[in-house]
């Protein structure tokens, strides 16, 4: 459904600051009929590759094959096959859902019975009836984002973009969207969707793509990115200052690496069953006193800081970025 | 053909906004309003002719500065599009980009009309005469001044893409052109000669002069297709400009 090949992109900067290269030769294959989840942090690319994907930029370099068209000589043709649903939306506040949806199938060329037609569906699949003849200003979040989606599929494209699609949601909403997703899925669609949450990415996406500084750096099903890091993780609980217990496993064979948290230490281990006895007697030789021990399989949090040395939820300014590595390593 | 449906699709959707959001004709009716009833006495007292004499030269400028002042802010509304994210879904879709200005450029035009049909009425018991050949006429006049000023506006709009920058840019050039364009007080006698000239090369105060020979029943006069001709030229350089604005921004 789309294959890109050193697909490039760099942004004149202000002033003396010169090109940034948003995009460094991007490699990216989505298979018909999945759900692609493409994570990064700010900054990395991932708007930028998807905007491009969508035809709102024009790539500098490389070439892309989106929904069976090439993307530079025909962009025409993809917005005829794709869907695109931006991460803020676009309802006219004095519009209804229905009215919208019956300009946007328009717009796409169908007649004004069609129209009406595909409205009438999208409005009974994505269950918008209870509200569907309202104006939009008056739309929850989690109703104007289904709206969103419903506009973005109505013309049945083959694939849809979604960025991040749940952004802002409550939890409630967000469950419903991910049904909403897999419902797409199952109409036959290609999903291709950008997500600040790993969980989602774990939970909703057949597949996923991480980008960092332009490219891509890891691209698998989230089972085969958690493989990467083989082993486990043992998280201990720690009453005070984690630096004497670091200390203490330091020369430990089992402990492949550690990472001081808050309160806490990760600990990755080949076999966390096996670790977890030693790891005790260590601690009980010492005295310290331990407030509670975790073990769990690794999650795409721990392959997306072992891939990008950042962790997605707290994204720190970039200038700051160093700063605040190093000292929480200190601490 | 395609892009004649987009058009007639965008301009119906913003037509349908525009009555859901009723504000903005009657806020761009007001400021005329204010200058017929707070303005035109003062002048009418000023006026050598009679009553009647005073307001027949100045409602027809009135009319010019409407379909100037209605249009020249338009591109704030592109701004908040932008920000609502809809150019951004339009954008992805195959709608043609020329429709998207012409349907919204269209929607400006029937809006003068309005308020400028509005403000004839209600300016008849003042004593103004209308015939209706030069009223066509004069109609199409304003359709021209709206397409150009509007077309201007939009493009303005997408270049700065801020109504902190684009409010200072459009009073900078709109009082100027009001102000020499003769529409509050007859630049002809009383103004020093440079200023004539500077009124001479702006093309409003060729609109407010034909305007007036058009109030004044004389339709097939140099001056109107004069006006006619000047504005119509500068209409489609706007236009195409705004055109190309959208195309480049809205790629």
């Amino acid at each position: 459904m789309i294959e890109t090949k050193a697909l490039r992109k760099s942004f004149r900067g202000r002033g003396k600051t010169g090109t940034v290269e948003a995009v460094r030769g991007v490699d990216l294959t989505v298979a018909d009929g999945e759900i692609f989840g493409f994570l990064g942090p700010n900054g990395a690319g991932k708007t930028t590759t998807l905007r491009m994907l969508a035809t709102l930029l024009t790539p500098d370099g490389g070439d892309a094959r989106v929904a069976g068209v090439d993307l530079r000589r025909s962009p025409g043709e993809v917005r005829r096959r794709i869907g695109y649903v931006s991460q803020g939306g676009g309802v006219w506040d004095e519009s209804s859902a229905r009215e919208e949806l019956e300009l946007q199938s328009r717009i796409y060329g169908h007649s004004k019975a069609e129209a009406k037609r595909r409205a009438a569906a999208s409005i009974g699949a994505f269950q918008l009836d209870s509200f569907a003849d309202r104006r939009a200003k008056t739309y929850s979040g989690g109703q104007r984002r289904r709206v969103d989606i419903a506009l973005g599929c109505v013309h049945g494209p083959q694939l849809i973009f979604l960025d991040e699609p749940t952004t802002g949601l409550d939890p409630q909403s967000r469950a419903h969207m991910w049904e909403e997703v897999r419902r797409l899925r199952e109409t036959g669609m290609t999903v291709f969707l950008t997500t600040h949450y790993l969980e989602e990415a774990d939970a909703l996406c057949d597949r996923v793509a991480i980008i960092d500084n332009g490219q891509i750096v890891i691209e698998g099903t989230p089972a085969d990115l958690k493989r990467e890091i083989a082993g486990d993780v043992v998280t201990l609980g720690l009453n005070g200052s984690s630096d004497k217990a670091q200390s203490l496993f330091t020369a430990e064979p089992y402990v492949r690496s550690m990472e001081s948290l808050d309160g806490a230490l990760r600990l990755y281990v080949e076999a966390g069953a096996a670790a977890i006895p030693h790891i005790l007697r260590r601690l009980d030789d010492e005295g310290i006193a331990l407030s509670s021990i975790e073990l769990h399989r690794p999650s795409l949090d721990d392959v997306f800081l072992a891939k990008t040395g950042r962790s997605l939820r707290d994204e720190p300014k970039a200038p700051a970025a160093p700063e605040l590595a190093t000292a929480s390593k200190g601490a | 053909m395609k892009f004649l449906r987009d058009t007639w699709l965008i301009f119906t959707r913003q037509v349908q906004l525009q009555i859901r959001q009723p504000v903005w004709i009657i806020v761009g009716l007001l400021q005329p309003l204010f200058f017929l009833l707070l303005f035109g006495p003062l002048l009418q007292a000023m006026w050598p002719g009679s009553r009647a004499d005073a307001y027949q030269w100045f409602i027809p400028g009135l009319l010019v500065q409407m379909a100037m002042f209605g249009s020249l802010f338009a591109g704030f509304g592109i701004i908040a599009e932008l920000r609502a994210g809809v150019i951004e879904r339009m954008r992805v879709t195959p709608v043609s980009r020329v429709a998207l200005l012409f349907g919204r450029t269209g929607r400006d035009i029937l809006t003068l009309f309005v308020q400028c049909l509005l403000l004839v009425l209600l300016a008849i018991p003042f004593g103004l005469n209308v015939e209706v050949g030069p009223l066509v006429l004069m109609f199409g006049m304003i359709a021209l001044i709206g397409a150009l000023c509007s077309s201007v506006s939009y493009g303005l709009g997408l270049l700065t893409r801020s109504e902190d920058a684009l409010a200072p840019i459009m009073n900078t050039f709109s009082f100027p052109l009001l102000l020499t364009a003769g529409i509050l007080l007859p630049l002809s006698n009383k103004a020093p000669g440079w200023l004539q000239g500077v009124g001479d090369v702006n093309p409003f105060s060729w609109a407010a002069d034909a305007s007036r020979e058009l109030f004044l029943g004389h339709w097939n006069v140099g001056v109107v297709w004069q006006a006619l001709a000047i504005l119509g030229g500068l209409a489609v350089i706007g236009v195409i400009w705004g055109a190309r604005e959208f195309a480049r921004s809205v790629r």
